[in-house]
């Protein structure tokens, strides 16, 4: 069976027709060409395809692309217009938290959402009570990352750089 | 040897390929944009022994957008059945459950899978054993272990010797199947534009995917080409074509001119893409009282697949580690219906070092002594095996360089002596080493350009290793310019032969021939050659190669928490001291370093594949079941290296760091477990179950 959705990604209005059972992750990489999410299980347990949806950081392969219609999707490719790396990514560049690269648009895109989620006061596993948002110390950044599966082994330099970002964004 | 001046080696440029992988837009095998593709999707055997009596694709093709089904019945005759894991499709023979028995090609990934569910098989199941142990009866002795080691190695009279030591330590470890689970599934897209076969593929040698497949399909070589720019991880398992790359080829000439896209899934890469043995080990040491070492008795088991032999080389450390005039090594293998084990990072060394270090460690605690200490007294002048003298040998640098930034000494020697909060504290140290490897074969080819512009081309790989950025930083030593200068090109066999990237040899091997081939440049063309100049050369025998023993060594320092009442483990400190020549690049090298130590702490307190006998198969074939090292499960890491220039190497006088960082890392944090709870564990994984008692 066969749908027409309309989808914004990374700023462009784009509309597609598509299987009913395809995932937003196989719409984005094989209907529209944006590889910016990855497949690394297809099973929402590695991180690799997360992207931020209407602004939430979500993983694509457990998103049938049917439900996502209307939505606006940001990908690691959209955070860079232009090549110009987000200060994010740039961070990510210079503390070095990448090697295959495999992993790491998801880890940009979970980041960034992770970060939101901190500053609305969203409680992870590891915050002490619950009367006052959490200090994004480092354990809470890597209690809140672990979704982001790196098979090689940046997740020191994936916790420094987005330390990096947090640094630059509180010194205007 | 000529050594190069290290201008641009030795600093920590960014990664070239940075900006474009965290981007997303750097193409991975799967990525790369092909009109008019075509998807497939196996199927796999449901026995793990025995034949395919019947099979049915009937439904599968009358399925819309399905455009073909193929089956050992319909798929085109192979032409070399030397390698067993590639005749794929070629007889009804099953050898072990997971084995891709047919595969559905059609216009959408959708449809492939919708049909490969469709296909109806009728077997004659054999009786399978999958049961791994190291009593079986059928144990048997391998000609050679990989990488072309003996099986076995005897030195004086290690028995003898053993048996009247006056300290004895005799255990027994064991470490689990693991799978290597690189990030990027193994992925190839295949088109077959007669004459010419070309694979989109996700690998660690583009020339070995292509001189395998052409010998497989009866093509010459230049029929064939393979194009890997960018590889999600491989960790070994990309270090040889396996399976998926002849399917995939076959279903090509199935719809020739039109791409088959073919990515295994993460179930299905714990079966069809390679993973380490698991072992059991007896490591028998025997000392005098105050440590030194008369006697080392090294006995692994391990498995291989029964249709293909792979040997893992888990002794192999042992036999030039510490100083002993005694010493026996034995390999045994079980052959099992299982699929082919292969490398995973530091196959051998990981292993063995596991159970050789946590010996050490039992030795230290017999002997009433500092566990650094006791490989002092243990350190050989030279290689215990060959005799040769050590072209590089640091360990004992690192370790007490590790030893001065852990603050060692401060270390209460006995166990369970700290706590904090319901939480035991403990410590431990466990030494690492690697093989310095140079392969021959590689080739590069230098071109100038106008205003002093290079490229440089070579058929080599980068798996996240960093090769885009630490090849263009050695080219730009060898020719005397700055890295801006440099145009790499690596990835495709259109590019001069390059070995594997494996064995830790990638920039060793490739970086010497770039010298060489800048060298040959300026024999032929000046110093200062015109635009349009172009040499070539390959990779040079080392002078030093059959006379030095050239190996990497480090230390590893591991401090851990575990929770009285759960079991539970916590690393929360580690540090790494490593001796590998030349740092090429220090910002890249360490992230490899504690790559690899992260990966020493998956495999110490999370990683095991479970096979469930009755089936033949492993049950936790996910992330969910088979648990990585995760953010939360690292925390203060870090890796260093001594200041040193191997000038019996490599003109750059480097080794190679690919695979150092994860021998010894879990037998550091065991030996920790042991400081802080006074319980020894020998089995891997360290789960709660094993620390609740």
């Amino acid at each position: 069976m066969k749908a027409s959705i309309t989808l914004r990604v990374d700023g462009e209005q784009r509309s597609l027709t598509l299987d009913t059972r395809t995932t937003l992750l196989d719409a984005l990489r094989e209907h529209l060409g944006v590889t910016a999410a990855k497949k690394g299980c297809d099973h929402g347990q590695c991180g690799a395809c997360t992207v931020l949806l209407d602004g939430r950081r979500v993983t694509t392969c457990l998103s049938l692309a049917v439900a996502c219609d209307g939505t606006s999707v940001t990908t690691a490719e959209g955070l860079a217009p232009g090549g110009t790396l987000h200060p994010l990514q740039q961070a990510f560049l210079e503390q070095d938290a990448l090697q295959c690269g495999y992993c790491t648009p998801g880890q940009i895109c979970s980041a960034l959402g992770m970060l939101d989620e901190a500053q609305a006061g969203h409680p992870s596993f590891v915050t002490e009570g619950l009367a006052a948002p959490a200090e994004l110390s480092d354990e809470e950044i890597r209690e809140r990352m672990s979704g982001n599966l790196c098979r090689c082994g940046a997740y020191v330099n994936i916790v420094a750089a987005i330390r990096q970002a947090i640094a630059e964004r509180a010194t205007p | 040897m000529q050594m190069i001046e290290p201008r641009a080696m030795g600093t920590p440029l960014q990664r070239i390929d940075g900006a474009a992988k965290i981007m997303g837009t750097a193409p991975y095998a799967f990525e790369h944009r092909l009109e008019r593709p075509t998807y497939l999707h196996p199927v796999q055997s449901t026995i793990a022994r025995g034949r395919i009596l019947k099979i049915d694709t009937r439904a599968a093709e009358s399925l819309e957008g399905v455009i073909a089904v193929i089956t050992h019945e319909t798929a085109a005759r192979l032409a070399s059945d030397e390698n067993k894991e590639l005749w794929v499709l070629q007889s009804a023979k099953v050898h072990f459950r997971g084995q891709f028995i047919a595969a559905v090609i059609a216009q959408t990934p959708e449809s492939a899978r919708a049909g490969a569910d469709r296909i109806a098989v009728e077997y004659e199941a054999a009786r399978h054993d999958v049961s791994f142990s190291g009593g079986r009866k059928d144990l048997y002795a391998p000609k050679t272990v990989n990488a072309g080691y003996p099986t076995d190695t005897n030195q004086g009279d290690a028995e003898t010797a053993f048996e009247r030591a006056e300290v004895k330590v005799d255990s027994t470890y064991t470490t689990p199947m693991e799978h290597n689970s690189p990030m990027e599934p193994h992925t190839t897209i295949a088109i077959w534009e007669s004459p010419k076969l070309t694979l989109y593929d996700s690998t660690q040698s583009v020339h070995s995917v292509r001189t395998t497949v052409a010998k497989s399909l009866g093509l010459k070589v230049d029929q064939v080409r393979v194009v890997s720019p960018y590889v999600g991880g491989g960790f070994g398992s990309k270090g040889e074509p396996h399976a998926h790359n002849i399917l995939a080829a076959l279903a090509a000439l199935r719809v020739p001119g039109r791409p088959v896209k073919f990515a295994l899934t993460r179930q299905q890469m714990f079966c069809l893409a390679g993973y380490r043995t698991p072992t059991i080990q007896r490591f028998r040491l025997g000392a005098t009282r105050d440590g030194r070492l008369t006697s080392i008795i090294h006995d692994v088991v391990e498995l291989t697949s029964r249709f293909k032999e792979f040997a893992e080389q888990t002794a192999v450390p042992t036999r030039l580690m510490y100083a002993s005039p005694n010493r026996r090594t034995r390999h045994r293998l079980a052959a099992l219906d299982l699929p082919k084990p292969s490398w995973m990072r530091a196959p051998g060394e990981t292993p063995g070092m596991f159970a050789g270090e946590v010996a050490m460690d039992e030795l230290a605690v017999a002997c009433g002594l500092d566990p650094v200490e006791l490989r002092v007294r243990n350190e050989p002048e030279r290689n215990p095996e060959s005799d040769n003298p050590w072209g590089n040998r640091h360990l004992l640098e690192c370790l007490r360089e590790g030893a001065r930034r852990f603050a060692w000494s401060e270390r209460d020697p006995r166990p369970r002596q700290r706590s904090d909060r319901g939480w035991l504290i403990g410590s431990g140290v466990a030494s690492s080493t690697y093989p310095r490897y140079v392969l021959l074969g590689s080739r590069a080819t230098i071109r100038c350009g106008e205003r002093g512009q290079y490229t440089v081309r070579i058929g080599a790989a980068d798996l996240g290793t960093g090769t885009w950025t630490t090849l263009t930083q050695i080219a730009a030593d060898a020719l005397q310019c700055p890295v801006e200068a440099v145009h790499l090109e690596i990835g495709d066999t259109e590019q001069p032969n390059a070995t594997v990237a494996g064995g830790s040899s990638g920039i060793s091997s490739w970086g010497w021939a770039i010298v060489a081939a800048a060298q040959e440049l300026r024999r032929l063309h000046g110093a200062r050659p015109a635009a349009g100049a172009e040499a070539s050369a390959q990779t040079p025998k080392g002078a030093d190669d059959e006379t030095f023993a050239q190996h990497s060594f480090g230390a590893q320092f591991a401090e851990v928490r575990v929770n009285t009442l759960t079991g539970e483990v916590r690393l929360s400190r580690m540090l790494g001291v490593f001796s590998a020549g030349r740092i090429i690049n220090p910002r890249l090298a360490r992230s490899q370093l504690i790559g690899g130590m992260t990966m020493g702490l998956s495999m110490a307190l999370h990683e095991e594949s479970v096979v469930d006998e009755r089936f033949g198969h492993v049950i936790n074939h996910d992330f969910a079941g088979y648990h990585i090292a995760a953010n939360a499960d690292v925390t203060d890491m870090d890796a260093v290296w001594l200041d040193e220039v191997d000038d019996r190497s490599t003109p750059m006088g480097s080794r190679g760091i690919g695979e150092i960082g994860i021998v010894g890392a879990a037998a550091a944090i065991a030996n920790a477990v042991y400081h802080a709870t006074g319980t020894r564990i020998r089995n891997l994984p360290i789960t709660p179950d094993k620390l609740v008692t």
